[in-house]
């Protein structure tokens, strides 16, 4: 994909057509004598490249889902806006949860371990990825981060392996980790309209958790409005309705993640 | 936001693509349905590649429209928001056909 084509050899005039395609003129004269050739050009050259920005990433997040079938391990990719509640769900999923499915945790933070420690004492198998290294820090997990953690996890004595990855609703939609299924959590104090604003993290949902419901009467927030917004990006996604808090729907969200399997 | 990892995406492409020549121009088709706001792309390349052989080159983006083709009655639709229902019969069940691209179309190089 995307080859290279280089156009100072000999015997290539027929991929200057191509590569005036845009009809830019650089008025370098290659129609008028093909044989022109001689290095001495400095003009611009277009090559085709036709390569998608997200061919590394994806090949990586391949690599990562190879590793994970062979050890017969389901991944999640969890996802939400900062303080949407998925540390908190994923302590009741581990309460929950503790006894069946061995449970794995890739946890992704900008900085600190706060999270992670929060995590700790459950019986899964926790590791922390800080992205704050480099430029300013990562907004998400890509699929190079989450293969530097795998070493950390012993994937061949898990069964299920859950990636919560860094809070916001923009770009973790963007990069693919190797998941075979994508989670989000919406809590109910975000507003309706977030589905409209951030359609490509809602639209990449497989399911989308709504959380903080025993909010709801406190809050001037209508439901059906939220729901009417979230089917108009996404109009297959599962939901369920939780409350860490009482909760209320953690038994149906722990059905859902341990039914993932393919 | 994430333009400054894509950023270092695209610069691994084009430093793969471009050699030894000297990169001008990078075209990019981006779709709209892509979270990616072209004004923040083309700062983050100039950031990312200050002082490296990348330096001065232009980040070249076009827009492609988010287009859908309904399953129901086979109408397409071009959107102007990122509701994915047919403007024909209303119907949700509907393909997105144009609008998630992300890509490096071409590069202009001249000789280093």
């Amino acid at each position: 994909m995307g080859r290279f084509h280089r156009h100072d050899e000999h015997g290539h005039a027929h991929e200057h057509g191509q590569a005036h395609e845009h009809g830019q003129a650089h008025g370098h004269g290659h129609g008028a004598d093909p044989g022109d050739h001689s290095g001495y050009d400095t003009g611009p050259e277009r090559v085709s490249v036709l390569e998608r920005i997200f061919d590394e990433n994806d090949a990586t997040a391949a690599a990562n889902r190879a590793d994970f079938e062979a050890a017969g391990v389901t991944v999640v990719n969890l996802m939400s806006s900062p303080g949407a509640g998925k540390t908190s769900l994923l302590r009741a999923t581990l309460q929950r949860l503790a006894g069946g499915p061995r449970i794995g945790i890739v946890e992704g933070d900008i900085e600190t371990s706060i999270d992670a420690d929060r995590l700790a004492g459950l019986g899964a198998a926790v590791t922390l990825v800080n992205t704050g290294n480099g430029f300013g820090g990562e907004c998400h997990l890509d699929a190079p981060m989450v293969r530097s953690a795998l070493p950390r996890l012993p994937l061949n004595e898990l069964d299920l392996v859950i990636i919560e990855n860094v809070g916001n609703l923009v770009c973790p939609a963007e990069f693919a980790v190797g998941e075979h299924s994508r989670a989000m959590v919406y809590s109910v104090t975000e507003g309706e309209d977030k589905p409209l604003k951030y359609p490509v993290m809602f639209r990449s949902a497989d399911l989308v958790v709504v959380n903080k419901i025993d909010l709801l009467p406190h809050l001037p927030f209508e439901l059906d409005a939220f729901y009417r917004n979230l089917r108009a990006v996404n109009p297959d996604a599962a939901v369920v309705e939780t409350s860490v808090l009482t909760g209320a729907g953690i038994g149906r969200w722990c059905d859902w993640l341990t039914g993932v399997r393919r | 936001m994430h333009e400054l990892s894509l950023c270092r995406s695209i610069v691994g492409v084009v430093e793969r693509h471009a050699d030894t020549a000297r990169v001008r121009r990078v075209n990019l088709q981006v779709g709209q349905l892509r979270q990616v706001v072209p004004a923040t792309l083309t700062y983050c390349w100039s950031l990312v590649n200050a002082d490296t052989p990348l330096g001065g080159s232009e980040l070249c983006i076009e827009s492609v429209p988010a287009r859908i083709r309904c399953t129901g009655c086979a109408g397409t639709t071009e959107l102007d928001a990122p509701v994915l229902v047919c403007a024909h019969c209303g119907g949700t069940a509907v393909q997105v056909v144009a609008g998630e691209e992300f890509l490096i179309t071409s590069l202009e190089l001249t000789e280093a």
